[in-house]
């Protein structure tokens, strides 16, 4: 029965790293396809990948969309759970639901919703309306890990600052923000990863200022090349980076 | 003015932001589309008149019902056999991995889930294509002579999707059974039941919330999802986003495109109608 476990646990991995592996090992092919046989180590696919300048526009389009969108979400996020948690509203119930909705809705009908507007109202699309469409996904996540994270004992320390005469600007500045810092880190890191790696709403809402996930589709259309690994490699190792730093400053608490 | 009306001012003025926003860049665009849904096409201009042809084709027209189907087929098969595969990984990682290595074993079989999510679909197309490496081994070791036409097909999809939301449901499902305390499975064991019973009769339905949680995820997620189908299963049978993208992309006919995003909606709020009572969304 043990056996069996670790024989499932070996065939899991197995099956979850076959293509990472395929694509890194791929991208070192020293040849045209990447596709076996493994014709030799060779580092200039991505040589080629980081001097192609429409590549590397698109990356920090999409580095500016992912920080400013996030930054935006996280804010409002906070402000609205702070007011949902701390005064009571009429409706909350409604504004709750309200602000978390977009989260159950598939990007793509956020992003047709949002095209037809912009069309109607003839705004031209840019970064900006990325930015609006990945506002409006990452939003709800903000909200709702900010709200479930305003504990009572915080309510305590507020309403201190609050009777010391401290204005409420303040008592979300000083009290509230870094109390809440673990899980404004997490909501703000959650946020950037998903709008960095937006591809439909990305697609739909932009022109020519392309992001990086809808500039590698477009490198996809003209077929299997170990560009594409390379350029997919070094994002995968920036994400496992930040993954692996969020894990140890984030979430590395004792239980 | 009493303090209880100037704290209501002050909540209103910080959910304010957040509530103009949610409603400027999503309800409002939704109602659009949903209006725009009954509008048609007159060559290359949009007339807007009421007019539910759209839907009546959606669900008339073989080409647009079938790409329902499609959608509904591939997105039940995904969801079973991510869940039937990622119980028993969960499962082991949180009962036979030594405690101080789980969230590392945890981890790591979830890391792949950071790889851009484009960027996996083509990992897949190297896997199975017909110059890929399942194919080169199969045709190194002599099994087969020609190589199987594994890309472009609904397996392709079903095999690219499952791989993303094996990872997404052992996370899940970890988080669930991590919570359970061993005491259940010890008193069901005192009473006399074997490890079977124990598991059908008490574990499973403990974890059936997170499960259903889970699946549910699944399934939204999956049945939205235009690049995988697009990159992994070609154009051989088409799912509903990629009949949605043809309509806007190919033909212009935004109403149409609209008309099956709200079908597709639609199915979404049907499956969450039926689960809901399970559904513990707020402990995601």
């Amino acid at each position: 029965m043990r056996l069996a476990g670790w024989l499932y646990l070996a065939l899991a991995y197995g099956f979850v790293f076959l293509p990472v592996v395929v694509l890194v090992v791929f991208s070192f092919q020293d040849g045209r396809l990447p596709v076996p046989p493994f014709q030799g180590f060779s580092l200039r696919w991505y040589a080629q990948v980081v001097s192609d300048g429409a590549l590397m526009t698109a990356l920090w389009h999409s580095a500016l969309v992912a920080f400013v969108s996030s930054g935006l979400a996280l804010a409002m996020g906070f402000l609205a759970a702070h007011a949902l948690a701390r005064v009571r509203l009429p409706g909350s119930v409604f504004l709750r639901g309200l602000l978390i909705a977009p989260m159950t809705v598939s990007y793509l009908i956020i992003a047709l919703g949002l095209l037809t507007v912009f069309n109607q109202s003839g705004v031209k699309l840019s970064l900006w309306t990325v930015g609006i469409g990945h506002v409006v996904i990452n939003l709800p996540l903000c909200f709702a890990i900010c709200y479930g994270a305003m504990g009572d004992h915080q309510k305590t320390a507020e309403r201190a600052a609050r009777d010391l005469g401290a204005s409420e600007a303040r008592v979300l500045w000083f009290v509230s923000a870094p109390m809440l810092a673990p899980a404004l880190a997490a909501a703000f890191f959650l946020s950037v990863t998903f709008s960095w790696d937006e591809f439909i709403i990305a697609f739909l809402l932009s022109r020519f200022d392309l992001t990086l996930p809808v500039e590698i589709w477009s490198m996809l259309r003209s077929g299997l090349s170990p560009a594409t690994n390379a350029i997919g490699s070094l994002l995968f190792l920036v994400s496992i980076s930040a993954v692996i730093l969020m894990e140890i400053f984030l979430f590395r608490r004792p239980k | 003015m009493s303090l209880q009306s100037a704290e209501r001012k002050l909540g209103w003025g910080l959910l304010a932001p957040a509530l103009l926003w949610t409603v400027a860049f999503f309800v409002l665009p939704f109602l659009a589309m949903v209006a725009l849904s009954f509008a048609h096409m007159e060559g290359r201009a949009i007339v807007e008149v009421f007019d539910p042809g759209n839907y009546v084709r959606a669900f008339s027209e073989w080409s647009q019902l079938k790409a329902l189907i499609n959608s509904i087929e591939i997105t039940v098969t995904v969801t079973v056999i991510s869940v039937v595969l990622a119980w028993p990984l969960a499962a082991i990682i949180a009962w036979q991995v030594p405690a101080r290595y789980q969230r590392l074993a945890l981890l790591v079989a979830v890391l792949p889930f950071w790889t851009s999510y484009v960027v996996r679909s083509y990992s897949w197309l190297l896997v199975l294509g017909d110059n890929g490496v399942i194919n080169k081994a199969l045709m190194a070791v002599g099994l087969i002579a020609e190589p199987l036409a594994l890309a472009s097909t609904r397996t392709a999809t079903v095999i690219g999707f499952v791989h993303f939301f094996v990872m997404l449901l052992t996370l899940t499902i970890y988080a669930n059974l991590i919570q359970l305390s061993p005491n259940y499975a010890r008193a069901a064991q005192d009473l006399g039941a074997g490890r079977w019973a124990t598991f059908r009769h008490v574990i499973l339905p403990l974890t059936l919330p997170g499960v259903i949680t889970g699946a549910f995820v699944t399934f939204v997620l999956c049945i939205g999802d235009y690049i995988t189908p697009q990159i992994l299963g070609g154009n051989a049978e088409l799912t509903l986003p990629q009949l949605i993208m043809l309509q806007m992309g190919r033909s212009g006919n935004f109403p149409m495109a609209a008309a099956l995003s709200v079908v597709l909606m639609a199915v979404v709020i049907l499956v969450y109608a039926g689960c809901s009572r399970w559904l513990r969304l707020d402990r995601l």
